[in-house]
Protein backbone atom coordinates (compact mmCIF):
# COMPACT_ATOMS: atom_id res chain seq x y z
CA UNK A 1 0.00 0.00 0.00
CA UNK A 2 1.35 3.54 -1.04
CA UNK A 3 2.46 5.13 2.40
CA UNK A 4 -0.34 8.06 1.48
CA UNK A 5 -2.90 5.90 1.21
CA UNK A 6 -1.77 4.19 4.48
CA UNK A 7 -1.90 7.42 6.11
CA UNK A 8 -5.31 7.97 5.00
CA UNK A 9 -6.66 4.90 6.64
CA UNK A 10 -4.93 5.77 10.14
CA UNK A 11 -7.91 7.27 11.61
CA UNK A 12 -10.66 4.88 10.34
CA UNK A 13 -8.55 1.89 11.53
CA UNK A 14 -8.89 3.32 15.28
CA UNK A 15 -12.40 4.35 15.28
CA UNK A 16 -13.33 0.89 13.90
CA UNK A 17 -13.45 -1.17 17.27
CA UNK A 18 -14.53 1.62 19.48
CA UNK A 19 -17.27 3.10 16.71
CA UNK A 20 -18.03 -0.57 15.54
CA UNK A 21 -18.75 -1.53 19.53
CA UNK A 22 -21.72 1.59 19.37
CA UNK A 23 -22.77 0.16 15.98
CA UNK A 24 -23.12 -2.95 16.75
CA UNK A 25 -24.34 -2.66 20.63
CA UNK A 26 -26.12 0.75 20.38
CA UNK A 27 -27.49 1.95 17.44
CA UNK A 28 -28.41 -1.57 15.76
CA UNK A 29 -30.09 -2.70 19.47
CA UNK A 30 -32.26 1.13 18.94
CA UNK A 31 -33.29 -0.43 15.14
CA UNK A 32 -34.18 -3.70 16.56
CA UNK A 33 -36.10 -2.83 19.33
CA UNK A 34 -37.86 -0.40 17.02
CA UNK A 35 -39.12 -3.41 15.05
CA UNK A 36 -40.14 -4.60 18.40
CA UNK A 37 -42.41 -1.64 18.99
CA UNK A 38 -44.26 -2.94 16.06
CA UNK A 39 -45.39 -6.42 17.32
CA UNK A 40 -48.08 -7.30 17.85
CA UNK A 41 -48.93 -10.76 20.39
CA UNK A 42 -48.10 -11.95 23.78
CA UNK A 43 -44.89 -13.73 25.32
CA UNK A 44 -47.08 -17.08 25.18
CA UNK A 45 -47.89 -16.93 21.23
CA UNK A 46 -45.08 -15.16 20.19
CA UNK A 47 -44.82 -11.78 18.85
CA UNK A 48 -45.39 -10.73 15.10
CA UNK A 49 -43.47 -7.87 13.29
CA UNK A 50 -47.70 -6.67 11.94
CA UNK A 51 -46.44 -2.88 11.46
CA UNK A 52 -48.58 -2.17 14.34
CA UNK A 53 -48.17 1.75 14.96
CA UNK A 54 -51.39 1.68 16.89
CA UNK A 55 -49.04 0.82 19.98
CA UNK A 56 -47.30 4.09 20.06
CA UNK A 57 -50.80 5.51 20.35
CA UNK A 58 -52.34 3.07 22.65
CA UNK A 59 -48.96 3.80 25.12
CA UNK A 60 -49.27 6.73 25.01
CA UNK A 61 -53.01 6.99 26.11
CA UNK A 62 -52.52 4.22 28.39
CA UNK A 63 -49.53 6.11 30.17
CA UNK A 64 -49.94 9.52 29.25
CA UNK A 65 -50.07 9.97 33.52
CA UNK A 66 -46.29 8.65 34.03
CA UNK A 67 -45.06 10.62 30.92
CA UNK A 68 -46.25 13.69 32.33
CA UNK A 69 -45.15 12.73 36.10
CA UNK A 70 -41.98 12.27 34.29
CA UNK A 71 -41.10 15.70 32.76
CA UNK A 72 -42.87 17.44 35.47
CA UNK A 73 -40.49 15.78 38.27
CA UNK A 74 -37.33 16.07 35.89
CA UNK A 75 -38.77 19.33 35.49
CA UNK A 76 -39.39 20.34 39.05
CA UNK A 77 -35.55 18.47 40.16
CA UNK A 78 -33.88 21.01 37.22
CA UNK A 79 -35.18 23.70 38.52
CA UNK A 80 -34.26 23.03 42.14
CA UNK A 81 -30.43 21.52 41.52
CA UNK A 82 -29.95 25.14 39.75
CA UNK A 83 -31.34 27.19 42.62
CA UNK A 84 -29.25 25.06 44.59
CA UNK A 85 -26.51 24.36 42.22
CA UNK A 86 -25.94 27.77 40.84
CA UNK A 87 -24.90 29.80 44.73
CA UNK A 88 -22.65 26.46 45.40
CA UNK A 89 -20.80 26.85 41.89
CA UNK A 90 -20.72 30.58 42.24
CA UNK A 91 -19.21 30.90 45.40
CA UNK A 92 -16.91 27.95 44.45
CA UNK A 93 -15.50 29.39 41.29
CA UNK A 94 -14.95 33.09 42.78
CA UNK A 95 -14.80 32.64 46.42
CA UNK A 96 -13.54 29.58 47.11
CA UNK A 97 -9.50 30.35 46.74
CA UNK A 98 -6.90 27.70 47.57
CA UNK A 99 -10.05 25.24 48.84
CA UNK A 100 -11.47 25.34 45.37
CA UNK A 101 -10.22 21.59 44.94
CA UNK A 102 -11.00 20.27 47.83
CA UNK A 103 -14.90 21.85 47.52
CA UNK A 104 -15.51 20.39 44.34
CA UNK A 105 -14.20 17.12 45.89
CA UNK A 106 -16.89 17.71 48.11
CA UNK A 107 -19.43 18.16 45.17
CA UNK A 108 -18.46 15.50 43.09
CA UNK A 109 -18.12 13.11 46.76
CA UNK A 110 -21.86 11.89 46.66
CA UNK A 111 -20.81 10.07 43.04
CA UNK A 112 -18.68 7.26 45.04
CA UNK A 113 -21.34 6.06 47.02
CA UNK A 114 -23.79 3.33 44.95
CA UNK A 115 -26.75 5.23 43.62
CA UNK A 116 -29.11 2.74 45.29
CA UNK A 117 -27.28 3.38 48.60
CA UNK A 118 -27.39 6.77 48.32
CA UNK A 119 -31.46 6.42 47.20
CA UNK A 120 -32.11 4.42 50.10
CA UNK A 121 -30.27 6.71 52.54
CA UNK A 122 -32.50 9.04 51.74
CA UNK A 123 -35.42 6.54 52.88
CA UNK A 124 -33.51 6.27 56.30
CA UNK A 125 -33.57 10.69 56.54
CA UNK A 126 -36.89 10.82 55.64
CA UNK A 127 -38.89 7.94 57.23
CA UNK A 128 -41.73 8.16 59.70
CA UNK A 129 -39.99 8.08 62.67
CA UNK A 130 -36.79 10.17 61.65
CA UNK A 131 -35.38 13.78 62.65
CA UNK A 132 -36.40 15.05 59.54
CA UNK A 133 -40.56 14.61 59.90
CA UNK A 134 -40.33 14.97 63.41
CA UNK A 135 -38.94 18.44 63.33
CA UNK A 136 -41.02 19.51 60.77
CA UNK A 137 -43.70 18.36 62.48
CA UNK A 138 -43.13 20.69 65.50
CA UNK A 139 -43.15 23.05 63.65
CA UNK A 140 -46.07 22.22 61.71
CA UNK A 141 -44.97 22.10 58.00
CA UNK A 142 -46.12 18.61 58.38
CA UNK A 143 -49.16 17.62 59.80
CA UNK A 144 -49.31 15.14 62.29
CA UNK A 145 -50.31 12.00 60.60
CA UNK A 146 -48.21 13.33 57.64
CA UNK A 147 -45.37 12.11 56.17
CA UNK A 148 -42.40 12.54 53.66
CA UNK A 149 -41.71 9.24 52.43
CA UNK A 150 -44.01 7.77 49.35
CA UNK A 151 -45.27 11.46 48.37
CA UNK A 152 -43.97 13.55 45.67
CA UNK A 153 -41.93 15.47 48.02
CA UNK A 154 -39.55 12.19 48.55
CA UNK A 155 -39.31 11.58 44.95
CA UNK A 156 -38.03 14.47 43.52
CA UNK A 157 -35.84 14.84 46.67
CA UNK A 158 -34.27 11.84 45.99
CA UNK A 159 -34.05 13.09 42.50
CA UNK A 160 -33.02 16.43 42.80
CA UNK A 161 -30.14 14.91 45.34
CA UNK A 162 -28.71 12.32 42.72
CA UNK A 163 -28.43 14.39 39.64
CA UNK A 164 -27.18 17.42 41.58
CA UNK A 165 -23.47 16.99 40.85
CA UNK A 166 -24.13 17.01 36.99
CA UNK A 167 -25.45 20.43 37.68
CA UNK A 168 -22.50 21.53 40.00
CA UNK A 169 -19.80 20.44 37.22
CA UNK A 170 -20.79 22.15 34.02
CA UNK A 171 -21.63 25.25 36.00
CA UNK A 172 -18.32 25.76 38.28
CA UNK A 173 -16.69 25.33 34.48
CA UNK A 174 -18.57 27.66 32.85
CA UNK A 175 -18.64 30.35 35.91
CA UNK A 176 -14.31 29.64 36.51
CA UNK A 177 -13.61 30.59 33.25
CA UNK A 178 -15.31 33.73 33.33
CA UNK A 179 -12.34 36.92 33.23
CA UNK A 180 -12.34 38.79 36.24
CA UNK A 181 -11.74 41.73 34.72
CA UNK A 182 -15.01 41.55 32.56
CA UNK A 183 -16.54 41.74 36.12
CA UNK A 184 -14.03 44.97 37.44
CA UNK A 185 -14.98 46.58 34.11
CA UNK A 186 -18.53 46.18 35.07
CA UNK A 187 -18.10 47.32 38.62
CA UNK A 188 -15.40 50.51 37.27
CA UNK A 189 -18.48 51.62 34.97
CA UNK A 190 -21.15 51.95 37.93
CA UNK A 191 -23.03 48.84 37.77
CA UNK A 192 -24.45 47.67 40.89
CA UNK A 193 -23.87 44.31 41.93
CA UNK A 194 -27.30 42.91 40.75
CA UNK A 195 -26.24 45.09 37.29
CA UNK A 196 -22.95 43.49 36.48
CA UNK A 197 -24.63 39.99 38.13
CA UNK A 198 -27.55 39.94 35.30
CA UNK A 199 -25.52 41.46 32.29
CA UNK A 200 -22.37 40.19 32.98
CA UNK A 201 -22.03 36.90 34.90
CA UNK A 202 -25.47 35.43 34.01
CA UNK A 203 -25.02 35.16 30.44
CA UNK A 204 -21.27 34.21 30.62
CA UNK A 205 -22.51 31.41 32.76
CA UNK A 206 -25.26 30.32 29.90
CA UNK A 207 -23.56 27.29 28.71
CA UNK A 208 -23.06 26.26 32.10
CA UNK A 209 -26.32 26.25 32.59
CA UNK A 210 -27.80 24.80 29.18
CA UNK A 211 -25.23 21.78 30.37
CA UNK A 212 -26.03 21.54 33.45
CA UNK A 213 -29.97 21.77 33.27
CA UNK A 214 -29.79 19.21 30.07
CA UNK A 215 -27.54 16.50 31.94
CA UNK A 216 -29.74 16.87 34.77
CA UNK A 217 -33.08 16.80 33.28
CA UNK A 218 -32.04 13.72 30.63
CA UNK A 219 -30.85 10.90 33.08
CA UNK A 220 -34.04 12.40 35.66
CA UNK A 221 -36.66 12.05 33.44
CA UNK A 222 -35.91 8.32 32.25
CA UNK A 223 -35.44 7.92 36.35
CA UNK A 224 -37.40 4.57 37.82
CA UNK A 225 -35.07 4.33 40.92
CA UNK A 226 -36.35 7.26 43.40
CA UNK A 227 -40.44 6.56 42.05
CA UNK A 228 -39.88 2.89 42.92
CA UNK A 229 -37.32 3.33 46.45
CA UNK A 230 -38.62 6.51 47.83
CA UNK A 231 -42.39 6.46 46.34
CA UNK A 232 -45.57 4.63 45.58
CA UNK A 233 -46.96 3.54 42.85
CA UNK A 234 -49.11 6.75 42.55
CA UNK A 235 -45.47 8.68 41.99
CA UNK A 236 -44.43 6.31 39.16
CA UNK A 237 -42.44 7.67 36.25
CA UNK A 238 -42.30 6.24 32.62
CA UNK A 239 -39.31 4.53 33.72
CA UNK A 240 -40.96 2.51 35.97
CA UNK A 241 -43.73 1.57 33.04
CA UNK A 242 -40.81 0.83 30.92
CA UNK A 243 -38.94 -1.34 33.62
CA UNK A 244 -41.99 -3.71 34.38
CA UNK A 245 -43.29 -3.95 30.98
CA UNK A 246 -40.04 -5.10 29.71
CA UNK A 247 -38.85 -7.15 32.81
CA UNK A 248 -42.23 -8.31 34.73
CA UNK A 249 -45.12 -8.37 32.97
CA UNK A 250 -42.80 -9.35 29.39
CA UNK A 251 -45.05 -7.33 27.13
CA UNK A 252 -42.34 -5.89 25.04
CA UNK A 253 -44.00 -3.90 21.83
CA UNK A 254 -45.45 -1.52 24.44
CA UNK A 255 -42.15 -1.09 26.52
CA UNK A 256 -40.47 -0.69 23.21
CA UNK A 257 -43.21 1.97 21.92
CA UNK A 258 -42.62 3.63 25.42
CA UNK A 259 -39.09 3.91 25.11
CA UNK A 260 -38.97 5.77 21.95
CA UNK A 261 -41.82 8.13 22.83
CA UNK A 262 -39.29 9.07 25.66
CA UNK A 263 -36.20 9.04 23.57
CA UNK A 264 -38.35 11.67 21.11
CA UNK A 265 -39.66 13.82 23.77
CA UNK A 266 -36.11 14.24 25.06
CA UNK A 267 -34.97 14.84 21.28
CA UNK A 268 -37.20 17.49 20.75
CA UNK A 269 -35.91 18.65 24.31
CA UNK A 270 -32.46 18.60 23.10
CA UNK A 271 -32.92 20.03 20.16
CA UNK A 272 -34.80 23.19 21.00
CA UNK A 273 -31.72 23.35 23.71
CA UNK A 274 -28.77 22.76 21.32
CA UNK A 275 -30.61 25.56 18.49
CA UNK A 276 -30.73 28.48 21.82
CA UNK A 277 -26.88 27.27 22.76
CA UNK A 278 -25.62 26.14 19.82
CA UNK A 279 -24.47 22.79 19.10
CA UNK A 280 -20.37 23.51 19.86
CA UNK A 281 -21.38 24.48 23.53
CA UNK A 282 -23.16 21.12 23.67
CA UNK A 283 -20.70 18.81 21.76
CA UNK A 284 -18.27 20.44 23.60
CA UNK A 285 -16.57 20.09 20.60
CA UNK A 286 -15.03 24.03 20.75
CA UNK A 287 -11.22 24.29 20.18
CA UNK A 288 -10.84 21.54 18.26
CA UNK A 289 -9.13 21.85 14.11
CA UNK A 290 -12.11 22.93 11.84
CA UNK B 1 -24.34 50.15 51.39
CA UNK B 2 -20.79 48.02 52.22
CA UNK B 3 -23.36 46.67 55.28
CA UNK B 4 -25.85 45.55 53.10
CA UNK B 5 -23.53 44.07 50.48
CA UNK B 6 -21.50 42.18 53.70
CA UNK B 7 -25.09 40.75 54.30
CA UNK B 8 -25.53 39.58 51.14
CA UNK B 9 -22.06 37.83 50.93
CA UNK B 10 -22.90 35.94 54.14
CA UNK B 11 -26.00 35.29 52.45
CA UNK B 12 -24.65 33.62 49.93
CA UNK B 13 -21.91 31.92 51.77
CA UNK B 14 -24.58 30.37 53.94
CA UNK B 15 -26.77 28.81 51.19
CA UNK B 16 -23.89 27.48 49.30
CA UNK B 17 -22.77 25.98 52.76
CA UNK B 18 -26.38 24.78 53.43
CA UNK B 19 -26.08 23.20 49.64
CA UNK B 20 -22.70 21.54 50.52
CA UNK B 21 -24.18 19.88 53.62
CA UNK B 22 -27.39 18.52 51.42
CA UNK B 23 -24.77 16.90 49.56
CA UNK B 24 -22.82 15.30 51.96
CA UNK B 25 -25.94 14.03 54.60
CA UNK B 26 -26.51 11.17 52.91
CA UNK B 27 -23.28 9.40 52.84
CA UNK B 28 -22.62 10.35 56.84
CA UNK B 29 -25.66 8.74 57.47
CA UNK B 30 -24.51 5.66 55.64
CA UNK B 31 -21.07 6.06 57.34
CA UNK B 32 -22.65 6.24 60.52
CA UNK B 33 -25.67 3.67 59.84
CA UNK B 34 -22.84 1.43 59.19
CA UNK B 35 -22.23 0.85 62.67
CA UNK B 36 -25.59 0.63 63.40
CA UNK B 37 -27.23 -2.12 65.15
CA UNK B 38 -30.47 -2.45 64.06
CA UNK B 39 -33.32 -4.16 65.27
CA UNK B 40 -35.78 -5.72 62.43
CA UNK B 41 -34.70 -6.29 58.77
CA UNK B 42 -34.73 -2.51 57.86
CA UNK B 43 -31.54 -0.62 58.53
CA UNK B 44 -33.61 3.04 58.81
CA UNK B 45 -33.37 3.55 62.79
CA UNK B 46 -30.59 4.47 65.25
CA UNK B 47 -30.31 1.90 68.13
CA UNK B 48 -26.38 1.35 69.53
CA UNK B 49 -22.65 1.81 67.87
CA UNK B 50 -21.64 -1.70 67.13
CA UNK B 51 -18.61 -2.67 65.15
CA UNK B 52 -20.15 -6.43 63.87
CA UNK B 53 -21.25 -5.33 60.62
CA UNK B 54 -17.71 -4.09 60.21
CA UNK B 55 -16.11 -7.18 61.08
CA UNK B 56 -18.05 -9.43 59.48
CA UNK B 57 -19.18 -7.76 55.91
CA UNK B 58 -19.50 -10.58 53.91
CA UNK B 59 -22.11 -12.00 56.52
CA UNK B 60 -25.09 -11.46 54.33
CA UNK B 61 -25.47 -14.43 51.93
CA UNK B 62 -24.62 -13.70 48.69
CA UNK B 63 -23.18 -10.10 48.35
CA UNK B 64 -19.49 -10.99 48.48
CA UNK B 65 -20.39 -12.81 44.94
CA UNK B 66 -22.15 -10.23 44.00
CA UNK B 67 -19.60 -7.95 44.72
CA UNK B 68 -16.80 -9.88 43.36
CA UNK B 69 -18.71 -10.27 39.89
CA UNK B 70 -18.99 -6.44 40.07
CA UNK B 71 -15.48 -6.00 40.34
CA UNK B 72 -15.07 -8.27 37.60
CA UNK B 73 -17.33 -6.78 35.40
CA UNK B 74 -15.94 -3.37 36.15
CA UNK B 75 -12.05 -3.98 35.84
CA UNK B 76 -12.95 -5.77 32.34
CA UNK B 77 -15.16 -2.94 31.28
CA UNK B 78 -12.92 -0.39 31.72
CA UNK B 79 -10.26 -2.20 30.50
CA UNK B 80 -12.39 -2.43 27.08
CA UNK B 81 -13.84 1.16 27.10
CA UNK B 82 -10.32 3.00 27.99
CA UNK B 83 -8.96 1.62 25.03
CA UNK B 84 -11.50 1.73 22.39
CA UNK B 85 -12.04 5.07 23.85
CA UNK B 86 -8.92 6.21 23.79
CA UNK B 87 -8.53 5.33 20.21
CA UNK B 88 -11.58 6.55 18.99
CA UNK B 89 -10.65 10.01 20.77
CA UNK B 90 -7.06 10.01 19.01
CA UNK B 91 -8.54 9.43 15.97
CA UNK B 92 -11.54 12.04 16.20
CA UNK B 93 -9.12 14.89 17.19
CA UNK B 94 -5.70 14.00 15.55
CA UNK B 95 -6.72 13.12 12.09
CA UNK B 96 -9.14 14.77 9.62
CA UNK B 97 -11.40 12.82 7.87
CA UNK B 98 -14.57 12.56 5.86
CA UNK B 99 -17.21 12.10 8.02
CA UNK B 100 -15.63 13.57 11.35
CA UNK B 101 -18.34 15.72 12.40
CA UNK B 102 -20.84 12.69 12.26
CA UNK B 103 -18.93 10.24 13.86
CA UNK B 104 -18.61 13.32 16.83
CA UNK B 105 -22.81 13.54 17.06
CA UNK B 106 -22.47 9.83 17.07
CA UNK B 107 -20.81 9.28 19.85
CA UNK B 108 -22.35 12.05 21.65
CA UNK B 109 -26.41 10.39 21.26
CA UNK B 110 -25.36 7.27 23.74
CA UNK B 111 -24.81 10.26 26.35
CA UNK B 112 -27.86 11.71 25.81
CA UNK B 113 -30.17 8.63 25.83
CA UNK B 114 -31.93 7.81 29.26
CA UNK B 115 -30.20 4.71 30.73
CA UNK B 116 -33.65 2.96 30.52
CA UNK B 117 -34.05 2.83 26.53
CA UNK B 118 -29.84 1.95 26.40
CA UNK B 119 -31.01 -1.10 28.71
CA UNK B 120 -33.80 -1.79 26.93
CA UNK B 121 -32.82 -1.77 23.53
CA UNK B 122 -30.03 -4.09 24.20
CA UNK B 123 -32.47 -6.54 26.11
CA UNK B 124 -34.51 -6.47 22.90
CA UNK B 125 -31.23 -7.02 21.02
CA UNK B 126 -30.25 -10.54 23.16
CA UNK B 127 -33.74 -11.48 22.84
CA UNK B 128 -34.29 -11.34 19.20
CA UNK B 129 -30.40 -12.94 18.24
CA UNK B 130 -31.61 -15.62 21.32
CA UNK B 131 -27.50 -14.84 21.96
CA UNK B 132 -24.96 -14.32 23.62
CA UNK B 133 -26.84 -16.18 26.58
CA UNK B 134 -27.92 -13.08 29.47
CA UNK B 135 -25.36 -12.92 32.23
CA UNK B 136 -21.66 -12.08 32.68
CA UNK B 137 -21.14 -11.17 29.00
CA UNK B 138 -23.87 -9.42 28.53
CA UNK B 139 -23.31 -7.50 31.22
CA UNK B 140 -19.79 -6.61 30.25
CA UNK B 141 -20.96 -5.88 26.85
CA UNK B 142 -23.59 -3.28 28.02
CA UNK B 143 -21.02 -1.71 30.31
CA UNK B 144 -17.89 -1.25 27.87
CA UNK B 145 -20.70 0.09 25.62
CA UNK B 146 -22.01 3.22 27.81
CA UNK B 147 -18.56 3.61 29.44
CA UNK B 148 -17.03 4.10 25.37
CA UNK B 149 -18.58 7.81 25.20
CA UNK B 150 -17.63 8.72 28.76
CA UNK B 151 -13.92 7.70 27.74
CA UNK B 152 -13.98 9.50 24.61
CA UNK B 153 -15.56 13.06 25.76
CA UNK B 154 -12.40 12.43 28.66
CA UNK B 155 -9.61 11.81 26.95
CA UNK B 156 -10.70 14.21 23.93
CA UNK B 157 -10.44 17.43 26.32
CA UNK B 158 -6.98 15.90 27.20
CA UNK B 159 -5.78 15.97 23.79
CA UNK B 160 -7.03 19.25 22.72
CA UNK B 161 -4.25 21.29 24.17
CA UNK B 162 -1.66 18.82 23.73
CA UNK B 163 1.67 20.09 22.23
CA UNK B 164 2.03 18.08 18.87
CA UNK B 165 5.37 19.54 18.68
CA UNK B 166 7.06 17.00 20.88
CA UNK B 167 6.05 14.69 18.33
CA UNK B 168 7.06 16.61 15.54
CA UNK B 169 10.71 16.38 17.33
CA UNK B 170 9.97 12.88 18.05
CA UNK B 171 9.72 12.15 14.31
CA UNK B 172 12.56 14.19 13.73
CA UNK B 173 14.92 12.41 15.72
CA UNK B 174 13.98 9.09 13.93
CA UNK B 175 11.38 7.82 16.27
CA UNK B 176 8.97 5.56 14.07
CA UNK B 177 5.09 6.08 14.62
CA UNK B 178 4.59 3.35 17.10
CA UNK B 179 7.49 4.54 18.98
CA UNK B 180 6.31 8.16 19.11
CA UNK B 181 3.30 7.40 20.56
CA UNK B 182 4.62 4.71 23.11
CA UNK B 183 7.25 7.23 24.18
CA UNK B 184 5.81 10.47 23.65
CA UNK B 185 1.92 10.78 23.17
CA UNK B 186 0.88 8.37 25.61
CA UNK B 187 2.59 9.62 28.74
CA UNK B 188 1.29 12.82 28.10
CA UNK B 189 -2.36 11.32 27.45
CA UNK B 190 -1.68 9.50 30.62
CA UNK B 191 -3.82 11.69 33.12
CA UNK B 192 -6.46 11.78 30.54
CA UNK B 193 -6.61 8.01 29.94
CA UNK B 194 -6.13 7.34 33.96
CA UNK B 195 -9.24 10.22 34.74
CA UNK B 196 -11.39 7.95 31.92
CA UNK B 197 -10.37 4.45 33.29
CA UNK B 198 -11.59 5.83 36.77
CA UNK B 199 -14.66 7.74 35.85
CA UNK B 200 -15.42 3.73 33.68
CA UNK B 201 -14.67 2.03 36.38
CA UNK B 202 -17.01 4.06 39.05
CA UNK B 203 -20.08 4.27 36.48
CA UNK B 204 -19.69 0.30 35.74
CA UNK B 205 -19.33 -0.68 39.52
CA UNK B 206 -22.33 1.41 40.40
CA UNK B 207 -24.62 0.85 37.50
CA UNK B 208 -28.00 -0.59 37.88
CA UNK B 209 -30.58 0.30 35.41
CA UNK B 210 -28.75 -0.94 32.50
CA UNK B 211 -27.35 -4.20 34.38
CA UNK B 212 -30.73 -4.62 35.58
CA UNK B 213 -32.07 -5.06 31.84
CA UNK B 214 -29.15 -7.17 30.67
CA UNK B 215 -27.73 -9.63 33.73
CA UNK B 216 -30.53 -12.38 33.67
CA UNK B 217 -29.29 -14.36 36.83
CA UNK B 218 -26.25 -12.96 37.41
CA UNK B 219 -26.77 -10.56 40.60
CA UNK B 220 -23.94 -7.82 40.58
CA UNK B 221 -23.96 -5.66 43.55
CA UNK B 222 -26.28 -3.04 42.61
CA UNK B 223 -28.71 -5.73 42.29
CA UNK B 224 -28.25 -7.40 45.38
CA UNK B 225 -28.90 -4.28 46.85
CA UNK B 226 -32.12 -3.48 44.47
CA UNK B 227 -33.54 -6.96 45.72
CA UNK B 228 -32.38 -6.24 49.38
CA UNK B 229 -34.28 -3.44 49.30
CA UNK B 230 -37.67 -4.62 49.46
CA UNK B 231 -37.01 -7.87 51.88
CA UNK B 232 -34.43 -6.54 54.05
CA UNK B 233 -31.37 -4.30 54.48
CA UNK B 234 -28.67 -5.38 56.44
CA UNK B 235 -25.93 -2.49 57.50
CA UNK B 236 -23.54 -4.85 56.12
CA UNK B 237 -24.69 -3.58 53.03
CA UNK B 238 -23.62 0.15 54.45
CA UNK B 239 -20.23 -1.53 55.12
CA UNK B 240 -19.50 -2.35 51.70
CA UNK B 241 -20.29 0.93 50.33
CA UNK B 242 -18.38 2.40 52.97
CA UNK B 243 -15.57 0.45 51.65
CA UNK B 244 -16.31 1.14 48.40
CA UNK B 245 -16.39 4.77 49.23
CA UNK B 246 -13.33 5.22 51.09
CA UNK B 247 -11.56 3.18 48.37
CA UNK B 248 -12.87 5.26 45.48
CA UNK B 249 -12.17 8.35 47.52
CA UNK B 250 -8.52 6.92 47.83
CA UNK B 251 -8.18 6.14 44.24
CA UNK B 252 -9.75 9.98 42.97
CA UNK B 253 -6.95 11.20 45.57
CA UNK B 254 -4.19 9.18 44.12
CA UNK B 255 -4.95 10.02 40.50
CA UNK B 256 -4.98 13.65 41.13
CA UNK B 257 -1.54 13.79 42.40
CA UNK B 258 -0.56 11.69 39.58
CA UNK B 259 -1.73 14.14 37.61
CA UNK B 260 -0.09 17.21 39.33
CA UNK B 261 3.37 15.55 39.07
CA UNK B 262 2.38 14.81 35.29
CA UNK B 263 1.85 18.01 34.89
CA UNK B 264 5.06 19.17 36.42
CA UNK B 265 6.75 17.27 34.16
CA UNK B 266 5.07 18.26 31.19
CA UNK B 267 5.54 21.62 32.20
CA UNK B 268 9.04 21.46 32.13
CA UNK B 269 10.91 23.02 29.21
CA UNK B 270 14.11 24.52 28.61
CA UNK B 271 13.45 27.98 28.85
CA UNK B 272 12.50 27.19 32.33
CA UNK B 273 14.26 29.48 34.35
CA UNK B 274 14.82 26.54 37.07
CA UNK B 275 17.23 24.26 34.35
CA UNK B 276 19.13 27.33 32.79
CA UNK B 277 22.42 26.78 34.28
CA UNK B 278 23.38 29.74 36.19
CA UNK B 279 26.18 31.79 34.41
CA UNK B 280 29.73 30.94 35.41
CA UNK B 281 31.00 34.22 37.22
CA UNK B 282 33.69 36.02 35.24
Amino acid sequence: MPARLRKAAVPYLLLLPGLGWLLLFFAAPLVIMGLESLKTGTIDTGFQLTWAFSNYSDALKNYDEQFIRSFEYAGMATVLSLLIGYPLAYVIAFRGGRYRNALLLAVIVPFFVTYLIRTLSWETILSDSGLVVSTLKSVGIVSDGGRLLDTTVSVVAGITYNYLPFMILPLYASLERIDGRLLEAGYDLYGRRRDVFLRVTLPLSMPGVVAGTLLTFIPAAGDFVNAALLGTPHQFMIGNVIQSRFLVVADYPTAAALSFLLMAFMLVIVLIWARIAGTEALLGTEGERA
Amino acid sequence: MTLRRRGLDWLLNGFAGLALIYLLIPISVILVFSFNNPRGRFNFIWQEFSFDAWKHPFAVQGVGDALETSLKIAALSTIGATILGTMTALALVRYEFKGRAPVNFFIFIPLATPEVVLGAALLSQFLNLGTPQLGFATILIAHIMFNLSFVVVTVRSRLIGFDRSLEEAAQDLGATPWETFRLVTLPLIMPGVLSAALLAFALSIDDFVITNFNSGSTITFPLFIWGAARVAIPPQIYVIASMIFLFTVAMMILTVWQQRRAEKMAAVRPDDPELVPEPAPA
